[in-house]
Parts: C-alpha cells; structure tokens; sequence
C-alpha cells in the first residue's frame, strides 16, 4: 500500500475540461439581443451542476431558484415571484457556506436588479423586450458597420479592390483602419467558438497592401449646397467623402499644417507610415472636397462667417488639448505633454532624445505612443509610470508588448508623488509613491498606498500622457451648448438647440478610438444630407461572393509579427508585418460567413445601402 | 455553366444555380419545408439538406448553390437519419391533430411526414401556449406554428407591414405580432397574405361556417348569397375537377343545393360601383382646383385599412364609394326587400368573398345603411365554402350548371374583372368614357392598365382630357407608388390599388397551393369571361339600368349616397 498516490485525470474529467474552454470561448461569442432571463436561468442550471451537495441553501435553494426563473419563463409566475426569487438569493447569498453558492445568488441578485423590466415583461405580457437584432458579430460591434464578412469572402477569391470599395461604402479609411483599428468587431467572432476570432484587421491590410489605387465612387450630381466641416482628422475627413459623393461641395477648415488630426499628430508613423496616411486622404479630396490648411475657426475665421457662407456645419474638432497632472512643479521646465510631442512629431520635427532618461506617465495608447517614439528618439532610457497594474492598462496589449520589447521599464502600480527640480527649474526627477492594488470598483482594482518609501526615477524630461481634452471654449462663445466639457449632440449628430449644426467624433464622446470618429462622420453625413433636404443613398455595385460550403475544422489564427525590437528601434517605419498570401488564404477562409449561416441569412445580414 | 453530379447522375447548370434549384431542373427531388422561392431562403427547418462528397457536414440545398465538379448525394444514409429527426423534432413542437386541421390534406409538413413514413415520434411533445383572440378575422394558431419564417418574410418583403416578427430569444423563440403588440392593437390589413404562404395550419381565416349552415338551419332567414368575382376562378382547385369544369355555373348549382335561397352575383354590384364611381370620378375632374387628386379606389378592404392606418392624411382622397360587397348587402336588404315584399331584417346576407379583409369589413359598425342590421351578415372565404361543399358530400361531377337568380345575378365583363388587378380602372374608364362623350368606346380600349408588374402605370385620352392613371396590387408596391406620389415624383389622376399581389384573384382567402402563385392563371380566367360577354359596360347591364329607374334615380342621388357611399373618416 503507498501513503500517497499522484491525481492523475481520468478520460470523463479530461473532456469535461475541454468543455469547459469550449463553453468560455462559446461566452465569449454570444450575441448581443437574447434574453437576460432565460441566459441568468441557463447559467443558474450550470451553477447548480456545480454544488458538491453539503449544504441546503446550494444544493436546494439554486435549484428552487431555477425553477422559480422558468415560471417567468414560462408566463406561470406574478410578480409576487420576483420578490420571492430576491428573497431565495438573497438568502442563499448570506447562508451558503462557499463562493459556489453565494455567488451563484448574487448573479441571480445582479439580474433581478440589472433587468427587472424583462422579468416584469415575461410575467405580465408573456413576452420578452430583447431580441436577436444584431446577427453577424463583427458588423454590429463595428462602429461603422463595415461588412466584415463581405470583404473578408472578397479577399479570399483575391479580390482585393473590390474588398477596399465594400469597406468604403460604411468607411472611407480602409488603409487607416488596416493598420491601427482597435478592431472591436473581433471581439464576439462566433468563430470563437470553434477556435478563435477572426483576424479582420490583418486581413482588412492585406486587402489594402494588394489593392493598388483605388479610386473613390462616383459623385453624385452636384446638389450647390455647401457643407464646412471643422477640423480634417478621421471624423470630418469620413463626412467630407460622404457628402462630397452625395453630391455637396464640402470644405474643410483645418487649424493645423495638414489634415489628418489625430491620424498625424496623434499615432507615430511606426504605426501609421504618412505615406499611407497621405495617399487615403488623396482619395478623398479626389472627390473635390477643399481645404482651408493653417485656418483656425475662431481666430482666422469665425463661426459666424462660416454659418453665412455655409448651409450645414460639421463640428469634428477632436481632442487636442492635453490634461495635466496636478502636482507642485508641473509647469517645470522639460515637462511636456504627449499631445505636444506627438504633434510635433506629425509635423516632421523629430526631437534629438539621444542620450536622455524619460518618464512618461499613462497607461493609455498615447503613453505607449510617447514612449516607443522616444526610443527611436535616441532616448537611454524610457520608464513608464503607471497608478495601477499593468494588466489594468488601458493600452492595447500588443502596445504594451511593443513598449516593454522596445526596452521601456513599465513601473506600475505607482502614482507621482513629486516632481524634483535643479537650481535651474529643469525636471530631475520624478518621485513615485509604491501601491498595492486594492478593491475592485467598476470593472478595475483602484490602487491603495503600500505606506512604503517613495522611489526616484531620475529624468531629463518628462511626458504626461494621463488623457486629452476639447477645446470647445470658442465655439461655446459662438452659441455651441457645450456639456461637461464636450459638445452637446444628439446621437444623430446634430447639435441641441441650433439647426445646421451637426458634431460628433472625439470633441461630443471624448477621447475615443479611429472608428468611432469614422462612425460619427458617417452618421453626420447622412444626417446633413437629410437636413439639406436629400435623400442619397450611400451603395456599392460589389457582388459578395457565395460562401464556400466547407467543414469549420479548428485552425489557429493568424497572428501579426512584428519586425525584431533591435532593429525597429532604429527608425520610424512600421512595425507590424502584413500577412503572406498563404496567410491571407488560410485566415479568410476561417470566416464563418454569418451573414449566410445563422440568422443573419434571414434578417440583419447585410446592409447594401445606407 | 456549372457541372456537376447529384445522386450518380451528371447534371450542367449555370454558375449561381441552388442545389435544389439543379436537382429539381433534371427530375431530382429534394423535400423542403420553409423554403419559399425568392422570399424564404433562410434554411430554417434543415429538411433540405444534402451530402456533399468532401464535407462531413450536411448542406441545406435551398440556399447553397452548385459548384464545379460538386458530388451530391440526396439520399445518403447520412441525409436520411438527419432528415428523418429533423421532421420528427417539428413534430415534437407541432399540434398534429390532423383530423381537426383547416390544412389536413393540403399541408406540407403533413406530406413530407407522411413521405417519410414517420408513424412515431419519438420526442416529448412541447407545445407553446399563447392566446390569440378567437373573434379576430385572422387566426394565429401557435400550437401549429413551425416557425417557418414565412409569415414575416412576405409582411415585410411583399406587403410592407412588418405585423410578424420573431418574439423571444433561446428555445422560447416565437413568432409573433410584431414590437410586442397585439394583433388587435397592430396595423394589419388584414390581406391573409401570410395565410396563403403558411405550410401549415397556423394561419387561417377565422371559420364562420358553422353561422353559415345556422342561418340555413333558420326557417325564418332569408339567405342571400352573393359571390365575389374573383371566386368562380378558383373554387373548384383542389376538388378534384378542372378550371374548366369548375365555372361560376357550378358553383350556384352547389350553392342552390346547400339551400340558399337566392344566389346572386357581387358583379351586380361592382356595375353598381362603376356607376357611383366613375360619377364621382368626373365629378371630381370637374372641380379640378378643389379637389385632390389622385383619386383611390376604395373596394379592396386590405387598401382601405393599410391606408387608414399609414396614410391617414391622405383618406380625403379614397373614393366615398363602398366596396361591391357592401353596396349589394345596402342594396338586397332595401330595393330587393322591396321587390320580393318581405321585411328586409329577415334577409341573411352571405357574401362568398377570395378575402379576409372582408369579414372585417361587414362587421365595421356603421355599415348598415338598409336599416336591417348588419348589411352583409356573414362573410365566407373561397377556402370556406369549399369546406361546406365537402362537408354536404356533393358530387361535383355530378353538377349540371345552374343560373344566378334574378334580377341581381345579372352583370357585365367590366364587372367580372374587379377580381385581377387592374379590372376595376378598365371598367370604370368604359364607363366614364360613355359618360363623357355619350359613346362607348372600344371596350379593351383601356388595356394598356392589364399586366403582372406591381405598379403600372397609363395615359388615355378621355374625350380631350389626358387621364393619367396607375395600378397598383400589394402592399408594398401601393407604399412605394403613395411615397413617390407624395415626394412629387409622380402624378396621377386615378389610382386603383388592391392589397393582394395580381388583385383579388391572388386573395388572402383563395385556395393555398404551397409554392405556387395561381393569381396569373386565375386573372386569365376572369379576362377571359370578360372577353366572353354579351355585356361590357356596366352602364349597359339591365338589372343597373333597372334599379336605377325604379330606386336610385341616378348615380351619385340621395338615395346612392345613403345606401352605396360611405364616410371614411367615421371608420
């Protein structure tokens, strides 16, 4: 007989393992619009799987519960259920001995409160509020609502021009948005479930590396309406295209030396090579829009004139100006803000940083921005500060990745506590105040003072990057309602209380990503179109092609490489390596087309106008 | 061109062609259930489905198409196990009470079931409960609902009402009224498209026979048939006797049979209605600068109530004329209760109607101008009346034709043709025409409005006057032709629309043959009778002639207005 026997894992408990990874990646890709109820009881039943059978308010209470949530299901409760279902969990969350039972009837807890509404619909009208609207994951997660399965079927019979002008139909940024979209519609790829999500945004550049010039649609009939749009970055660039092909005569007024906004002087051209950046917003003006370069509205020209001048106004200024940091010493000399740096930057001067310790403070994109910029800027040293973990960053992770390969020391969970001067009032140093990280509220762990000594990050400059700003000031003097530091829009983009004025993109949601921006010009310029008395219809004449009928066995995805740190640190050109063709093949071939298969064949599928 | 194999044999089609499609072009059949050509290919109930030679899994054949070099199999081992379980799991949800089903014998579900020679199923039975109100002229059974789809798909693609919609989400999903109303409270039209495309027994007309054999039951009751156009061109489908054979004739012989006391023709009426509204028409182009123009036909009861309910604004300009059906209830319960000396409230009248709208329409409260209680007492659909010949067991070989009674079964070719989209503009132009210029014209002068497109559109000359004129049948082409009018886009004088794709003919109360559109061939039949006639004219026929000299007076008289026009705002 031997004292001890290694646990080894049986054939039934290997494959309830892999069900389980299954069952995440099926979470993962669940569509938005079912029925809270019905999902709260489904994940009550595995809950109750889950009791080892101890104790009473686990074992019976969970499964009384379920029983409870199908008579809403089922119309066979009142609302006197619902109270009895929130006394049940409520109990069972104070009595049951472990985390498998209490936290089973806080879900429950979390649902009656979260969506009461859908247990009271089912209880008095025997009906459900939600409803599967939103089929193909990646075009309803899209801002812009891109037909990601339609380009994705074009790239993989290699029509690669044809894809570029289906993405133009809802984006006129496709080269942009190939390189650095932060590419929400792969979140809930329903691919998940059988592998892992699509690759969209490599396949987006792969479309765009093998397109060659793709000149923009046509222009409808002129209309002799004149559209200004303030500010050329990816929001008002997006509305120009739109308006442009309807038929309006659109100017842009732009305050700095060349349009682009933040796609210039925001995103480092490691990431987004001018040339491309350039060569898309050549498509667009090719549809005649014209440019007012180094024309400040408010100072060069006023609101007023342009409302004169003008039948609608599109306000898309972004964010430009930068937030500080709050501490003694922070106007010091050899402080500057992201925003500064990277603008700098867009306009081509390139700092010498050679020899030179920084700190950048954030945990955002910028901060990642401003510190693999500082690299190739000769810097000897690049250390990011950051208040909380760094997997709390809110970087996308292959930027933080990037960062740390580049040789950039991320000190996290560590708030500035003081900014040390020289006798000449030049940053030295910056002191940082060691956390522990804390209690969750809302999603993230807020950090909590460790109550150990401060530590020294010697600098000879130092860059803030804790977020951005809208500079709205001027256009509140000229009658543009501004709220909470952001203009006041409606969603359809049209600003509350003055007619002709519409506003979306960074400068209404706040700081937020490309695609977003893009969105918003979009939905302006639908929206202007109607206001000026149109009805265009924004389509392609691109045929989808039929989907290929074939077994989804599990293959992995194609991830993007990236040129060697060592060598990328050396310059600005990009850094992410597009996909070979077998790649490109293997990876659209992934696709599970479902636009066809599933509901989106039905309903939802697909939008060929807008 | 496309080859490829399916079950062992070499079959060419072009690119782009279905799998079902290429099977069923060389003689190869592959059962299908939800799928319904150009408006359901969404392979909902996966009863389609075939093997493909190199794919592990199966492909539904109605929404995938060919490929080079495809090998095929329809019934594999494979396709037969999923097939079989695929029909035996609908059944699990479906109330399969043949015997008592509207459908039995014409239900597609029943077919392919009974082709598998499913005689068990071997599932537990879960069978949705909801509650439909039962006194609703459309009936919603949702014990019987396969959740085809199909319902949803031709409110939204054909009619434009988007009244179905998916409700609910996970094993609970259900077809539904739309936005959580109820079909009360919702704008349906009441058109019955979505009962003709049902496979199944989940939508049907609400059944009024059992009232129709009371009032026969009723020695007190004077019943008084009358029978829609469009109904003699398809009351004999699935009876067992041809098109041919099947002609009104019979019909008011099976009629006669039954017990019926007198059997008239709703064409008497639509001459009535030709004569109020053509007056009214060019009373209209009289006073050009008071009036709004176009001016719509009001005879369909689907348009009325899409246009009340869409178009509100827009009422003013729907013809005061009411519909044939309510014009002859007005009409038999007063000028004919006069000539055959009775009290008009013992007059049951039944009228036979190709529509659902209908039975609505005679119950609309202020429909009752004869002073005898409802105009029109009972409403019954072709489908109906084709249950009660079943149900009287009578031998339809054995029918000899019989004539309509007189004097209300007397009626024109213009009058026949109210039943195919279009015939109610060409008749009321003959009529007009005669009005204008005191000469009746070529009597297919106004052809040019006949044809299959949705919306059409004609130009006549009417005596110096150019008429610009448009037909339209079906929901959503009768939008599109109200949105262009409306953004100015267009400009007419006169415009018939009727809610049913092809008109009357392709009612929501006709015979179902899944998959098949039979309005084209009956329209034909009804061109065809027009074309057949003595008569032509409304104005000519002599029972209208008659009944003006003896009752009315004259088109448009007090009288006319009391009994055959009506105030749309008031219902």
């Amino acid at each position: 007989m031997s004292r001890l026997r290694m646990i080894t894992r049986d054939k039934a408990q290997a494959t309830v393992e892999d069900l389980y990874k299954d069952l995440e990646r099926r979470i993962v890709a669940s569509p938005p619009g079912l029925c809270p109820v019905d999902l709260a009881s489904s994940f009550l039943k595995m809950c109750h799987a889950q009791t080892c059978g101890k104790c009473v308010p686990c074992r019976i209470g969970l499964g009384q519960l379920e029983n409870l949530m199908e008579d809403v299901l089922n119309g066979e409760a009142t609302l006197k259920t619902i109270d009895l279902i929130e006394r049940t969990a409520r109990s069972i969350y104070n009595t049951a001995d472990c985390a498998i039972g209490y936290e089973a009837a806080n879900m429950v807890l979390k649902g009656v409160k979260g969506f009461r509404d859908d247990f009271e619909e089912h209880i008095l009208r025997d009906r459900c509020t939600f409803g599967l609207y939103q089929p193909v994951p990646c075009v309803s997660l899209c801002p812009a609502g891109v037909d990601v399965p339609g380009y994705i079927a074009l790239v993989s019979e290699g029509r690669y021009e044809d894809a570029i002008r289906l993405i133009r139909k809802d984006n006129p940024l496709p080269a942009v948005c190939a390189l650095i979209c932060e590419h929400p519609c792969e979140t809930r790829c329903r691919r998940n479930m059988i592998d892992d999500s699509i690759n969209i945004r490599g396949l987006k550049r792969f479309a765009v590396e093998n397109a060659g010039k793709v000149p923009p649609e046509k222009r409808a009939p002129s209309t002799g309406k004149k559209v200004a749009i303030v500010g050329g970055g990816p929001s008002g660039l997006s509305a120009a295209y739109y308006l442009s092909l309807m038929g309006h005569d659109v100017e842009i007024f732009e305050q700095r030396k060349k349009l682009g906004g933040m796609l210039r002087y925001g995103i480092p051209s490691y990431r987004l090579p001018r040339e491309v950046l350039d060569e898309e917003i050549d498509v667009i003006l090719s549809t005649g829009v014209k440019v007012h370069l180094d024309t400040k509205v408010g100072k060069d020209i006023s609101l007023r004139d342009i409302k004169e001048k003008f039948d609608a106004v599109y306000i898309a200024i972004g964010a430009q100006s930068d937030k500080k940091i709050g501490l003694e010493g922070q106007d010091a000399a050899g402080i500057i803000s992201a925003v500064e740096m990277l603008r700098q930057i867009g306009d081509d001067e390139y700092p010498d940083f050679t020899g030179k310790s920084i700190v950048v403070i954030g945990g955002g994109n910028v901060a990642m921005d401003v510190a693999r910029s500082a690299v190739r800027l000769g810097a000897e040293k690049v250390s990011i500060v950051y208040r909380r973990r760094k997997a709390d960053m809110t970087a996308m992770k292959e930027e933080v990745e990037g960062a740390i390969a580049e040789g950039c020391e991320i000190f996290d969970l560590s708030v500035p506590g003081k900014i040390e001067t020289d006798e000449n009032g030049h940053v030295k140093a910056l002191w940082i105040k060691p956390q522990i990280v804390g209690p969750i509220k809302e999603d993230r762990p807020i950090p909590v003072d460790s109550g150990k000594d401060s530590i020294r990050i010697e600098c000879d400059l130092l860059i803030t990057a804790i977020g951005q700003g809208i500079e709205s000031k001027d256009f509140e003097k000229d009658g543009i309602p501004v709220k909470e530091g952001v203009i006041d829009a409606f969603d359809w983009s049209g600003v509350r209380d003055v007619p002709g004025f519409f506003a979306g993109g960074d400068c209404v949601s706040g700081p937020a990503t490309v695609i977003r921006a893009i969105a918003a010009g979009k939905v302006a310029a639908a929206n202007i179109d109607e206001y000026l008395g149109y009805h265009h219809v924004i389509k392609t004449d691109v045929k989808i092609p039929e989907p290929r009928l074939a077994d989804r066995l599990p293959c992995g995805r194609v991830n993007m490489k990236e040129r060697v740190a060592s060598e990328r640190i050396k310059d600005f050109e990009l850094v992410e390596i597009g996909m070979s063709y077998d790649e490109a093949m293997q990876e659209s071939r992934r696709c599970l087309r479902c636009d066809h298969f599933g509901f989106g064949v039905f309903k939802g599928g697909r939008k060929e106008t807008w | 061109m496309v080859k490829l194999y399916i079950d062992n044999k070499e079959i060419n089609v072009p690119e782009g062609t279905t799998i079902l499609d290429a099977a069923k072009a060389n003689q190869i059949s592959i059962p299908h259930l939800c799928y319904l050509k150009d408006l359901n290919e969404i392979g909902a109930c996966r009863i389609c489905v075939v093997e493909i030679e190199g794919i592990n899994r199966l492909v539904t054949a109605c929404n995938n198409v060919v490929d080079e070099g495809m090998v095929i199999y329809t019934n594999s081992p494979k396709v037969r196990e999923a097939r079989r379980i695929n029909v035996e799991l609908i059944l699990s949800q479906h109330n399969a009470n043949c015997a008592t089903c509207v459908r039995s014998g014409n239900c597609s579900l029943q077919d392919i079931a009974n082709d598998l020679g499913i005689l068990d199923v071997r599932y537990k039975k879960e069978l949705p409960h909801e509650k439909w109100p039962t006194d609703f002229p459309l009936i919603r059974d949702y014990e019987k609902c396969i959740k085809c789809m199909r319902c949803i798909q031709v409110c939204d693609k054909i009619q434009d009402l988007q009244i179905w919609d998916i409700a609910n989400t996970g094993s609970r999903t259900n077809v539904n009224v739309s936005r959580n109303r109820k079909i009360e409270e919702s704008d349906c039209a009441l058109c019955g498209q979505c009962i003709t495309d049902c496979p199944v027994g989940a939508l049907r007309e609400r059944d009024d026979v059992q009232k129709a054999f009371d009032a026969l039951a009723d020695k007190d009751k004077i019943t008084i048939v009358q029978l829609a156009p469009a109904v003699r061109a398809a009351w004999g489908e699935h009876l067992g006797v041809s098109r041919e054979f099947a002609t009104v004739k019979r019909l008011v012989a099976a009629l006669r049979k039954m017990g019926f006391d007198y059997i008239f023709d709703t064409n008497f009426a639509a001459d009535l209605t030709i004569m109020e509204e053509a007056s009214e028409f060019l009373e209209k182009l009289k006073n050009k600068e008071n009036e709004k123009f176009p001016m719509f036909t009001s005879c369909c009861p689907g348009w009325i109530r899409f246009a009340k309910t869409q178009y509100p604004d827009m009422v003013d300009q729907l013809s005061s004329a009411k519909s044939p059906q309510q014009m002859f209830g007005a009409i038999s319960k007063s000028y004919y209760a006069k000539l055959l000396d009775v009290d008009p409230s013992r007059i049951f009248n039944i009228s036979i109607m190709p529509c659902v709208a209908k039975k609505y329409e005679a119950e609309v409260p202020i429909l009752k101008d004869a002073g005898a209680g409802q105009d029109v007492d009972l409403v019954l659909t072709t489908r109906e009346v084709q249950r009660m010949i079943r149900a009287e067991n009578i031998v339809l070989e054995a029918l000899e034709e019989e004539e309509f009674d007189m004097p209300l079964g007397v009626s024109s070719g213009a009058a026949v043709i109210f039943g195919v989209t279009g015939g109610v503009m060409e008749a009321a132009l003959r009529t007009a025409y005669y009005f204008v210029t005191g000469e009746n014209p070529d009597p297919d002068a106004f052809k040019d409005v006949r044809g299959r497109e949705g919306w059409r559109e004609a130009v006549f000359d009417l005596a110096g006057t150019k008429l610009k004129v448009a037909v339209a049948s079906g929901l959503g082409n009768a939008r599109r032709l109200i949105e262009a009018l409306r953004k100015g886009k267009v400009k007419y004088d006169f415009v018939e629309i009727m809610a049913c794709p092809g008109g009357c003919a392709g009612g929501g109360g006709q015979p179902i043959e899944d998959g098949k559109e039979l309005a084209g061939v009956r329209g034909e039949v009804l061109y065809g009778l027009d074309r057949l006639s003595d008569i032509r004219f409304s104005h000519e026929n002599p029972s209208i002639i008659k009944c003006y000299e003896e009752f009315l007076q004259k088109p448009l008289s007090h009288r006319s207005h009391k009994l055959l026009h009506t105030d749309h705002h008031v219902w």
